[in-house]
């Protein structure tokens, strides 16, 4: 068990944990379609960050060893880099752990990283197709370990960075890294940050699967008709719940724990989700072996409103035995934000949980014929203690978290 | 807990010179296997499934479908091979022809996928990133995924496909005493054989 004592999400709904969550119970949404944007051949519609303020945002922070790191150059840092360094801030303003401590440890979670840098000429093409798709000349920043390097040198924390890769569950699979590394005793505190930014190597990816909606998302609408992707840096910072005084701050009423985590795969497809709901239906089941589903008072679903994989969550739960546990989905309101979806959305309905409310699913409307779930269609007050986090992703991966309030 | 490598596999293009499709493809003939989802996958998923094959093909319970084994990937570059590849067909709009069976591998974690379902095995699939072969990283993150109750076996590789390199290094850990323990040292000593 592993305790939340800090967290932070930057989106097109805000910069802070607050701003998003507020946003999202008055019904805000950050999607817009976008024309003629990041050379995109054709309109999308998106949930991108305001890139005017996270520069001047970042130009404002104030810290002061920064100034000695001469490994590091303020300008050269991308959009992913600057947005974890200002979510890994925010969130330790709640948390007020000395970051530079040996005992925490990073954990990063992206799908794609700094990959619209990964531009090339005629030259590095035709050597290429010569060579065996290798470039001999490659940007440095590509690296997905070099950003998670670079967030930690920023924060001069000893650790090597853990750096989960996992497809769309990455989110999830940070949060079971970080309750694992916590449990086994290895560190005392883990900054677990997800993030993700858009490009045209991104969108022309879903665009080409078919999967984008020409219209904001409908998660698990009869109609629906795909998803929207989007843009997030989210943290949350955990604690050991055992070396936590047993998960409460002094004078804190509610915590937020993380309780359990399972991944399974549907060992059925690379990119299309199981018709059985496998690996989902299987990571539901490990994590009910410590929970009844009368105990659970929502689970926020991965919803990405793809035909297919709202169809195989609506199997997974109805196998689990979770027909009547309210379902809802986070994407109407910041679209698919990939490998920072299982901490953003985990962020959210764990502050919706403290706030005794189960949010409700923008966009869905009237349910398929033969979907058996109870999906929430406006905001509901609860008095239950946990609640679910689920996720999907290409290569049949699947991952389901526990979550309970300690009163 | 006290883990065993069980059995464990490396491969590698021994030279720059031999084209990485080629490599991959004598490996696959050597074999005798006939599964024809081969040809279909990016050089990094080619690489994890020779290795697995290797590995598991005298394994008379193989197929049989369970949820105790995890399969770990790990390696310095994650998919930028397929990335680079797949950029090639979306640098120029006049020039557009991006296609999913491209874009599918331009995920690492890809290859675990192709592995699971080559075997039908329904537990964790997993991949991490990290600057360099770090056996004390490995070590941590396979004995960590024992803390799923369910899982009595993880098949654990690196795997790095990128710039010239081609090697894969898998080895299956397992709570069930063999002779060889699972430590970083020994993890080391295989690896640099």
């Amino acid at each position: 068990m592993i305790v939340r004592i800090g967290d932070n999400i930057i989106s097109a709904l805000g910069f802070t944990t607050d701003e998003n969550y507020s946003a999202v119970k008055s019904g805000r949404s950050g999607l817009r379609l976008y024309d003629s944007c990041m050379d995109a051949p054709e309109p999308f519609i998106a949930s991108l960050i305001d890139k005017e303020r996270l520069n001047d945002e970042f130009s404002r922070t104030d810290f002061p060893s920064f100034q000695n790191l001469e490994s590091l150059n303020l300008e050269s840092l991308t959009v992913l880099e600057k947005a974890s360094i200002l979510s890994v801030l925010s969130a330790n303003k709640e948390a007020q752990i000395d970051l530079a401590n040996p005992r925490v440890l990073f954990i990063f979670s992206s799908t794609k990283g700094n990959v619209e840098q990964l531009t090339m000429n005629n030259e590095q093409l035709t050597m290429r197709e010569d060579k065996n798709c290798s470039l001999s000349i490659v940007n440095y920043s590509l690296y997905l370990w070099q950003s998670a390097q670079l967030i930690v040198n920023y924060f001069k924390n000893p650790n090597t960075p853990i750096l989960v890769s996992n497809a769309c569950i990455s989110g999830a699979c940070a949060q079971i890294a970080a309750m694992r590394e916590l449990e086994s005793g290895a560190y005392d505190y883990a900054v677990v940050i997800g993030a993700d930014m858009l490009s045209k190597f991104i969108i022309s990816g879903f665009q080409s699967f078919k999967a984008l909606s020409p219209e904001p998302c409908r998660p698990f609408n009869a109609n629906r008709t795909g998803l929207n992707l989007g843009e997030a840096a989210a943290t949350i910072i955990y604690a050991n719940g055992a070396s936590y005084g047993g998960g409460l701050r002094v004078g804190a009423r509610n915590a937020m724990t993380l309780v359990g985590g399972a991944i399974r795969n549907d060992a059925n497809h690379i990119s299309g989700p199981s018709r059985t709901g496998e690996g989902s239906y299987r990571a539901l089941r490990s994590i009910l072996q410590d929970v009844t589903p009368d105990e659970i008072a929502f689970i926020n679903a991965h919803g990405t409103a793809t035909p297919y994989n709202d169809n195989m969550e609506a199997i997974a739960i109805a196998r689990a035995g979770m027909d009547a546990v309210p379902v809802n989905s986070l994407k109407g309101c910041f679209g698919h934000t990939l490998g920072a979806a299982g901490v953003l959305e985990s962020i959210v309905s764990m502050h919706a949980l403290l706030d005794d409310t189960i949010l409700p699913t923008r966009g869905f409307e009237n349910k398929a014929d033969d979907c058996s779930l109870t999906i929430v269609n406006q905001m509901m007050p609860t008095k239950k203690s946990y609640f679910i986090k689920m996720l999907s992703g290409f290569g049949g991966c699947n991952a389901a978290l526990l979550f309970n309030k300690t009163e | 807990m006290n883990l065993y490598i069980k059995t464990y596999r490396h491969l590698i293009n021994p030279s720059p010179m031999i084209d990485g499709k080629e490599y991959l493809t004598s490996v696959y003939r050597s074999l005798g296997i006939d599964y024809p989802k081969f040809f279909k996958m990016d050089n990094l998923s080619k690489l994890g499934f020779l290795a697995s094959e290797l590995i598991f093909k005298d394994d008379p319970s193989r197929f049989v479908p369970r949820e105790d084994l995890a399969v770990i990937g790990f390696n310095r570059s994650a998919s930028l091979e397929a990335d680079t590849a797949y950029q090639a067909t979306i640098q120029d709009n006049k020039n557009y022809f991006p296609s999913p069976a491209a874009f599918v591998y331009t995920l690492p974690n890809i290859v675990t996928g192709e592995i699971a379902i080559r075997n039908k095995f329904y537990g964790e699939t997993s991949f991490y990133i990290s600057e360099q072969f770090d056996a004390e990283q490995i070590f941590r993150t396979v004995n960590h995924a024992f803390q799923d109750k369910k899982t009595r076996s993880v098949l654990a590789a690196w795997i790095e496909s990128f710039d010239g390199t081609q090697e894969v290094f898998m080895m299956l850990v397992e709570t069930e005493t063999s002779e060889i323990p699972f430590s970083i040292k020994q993890i080391n000593k295989i690896m640099n054989n």
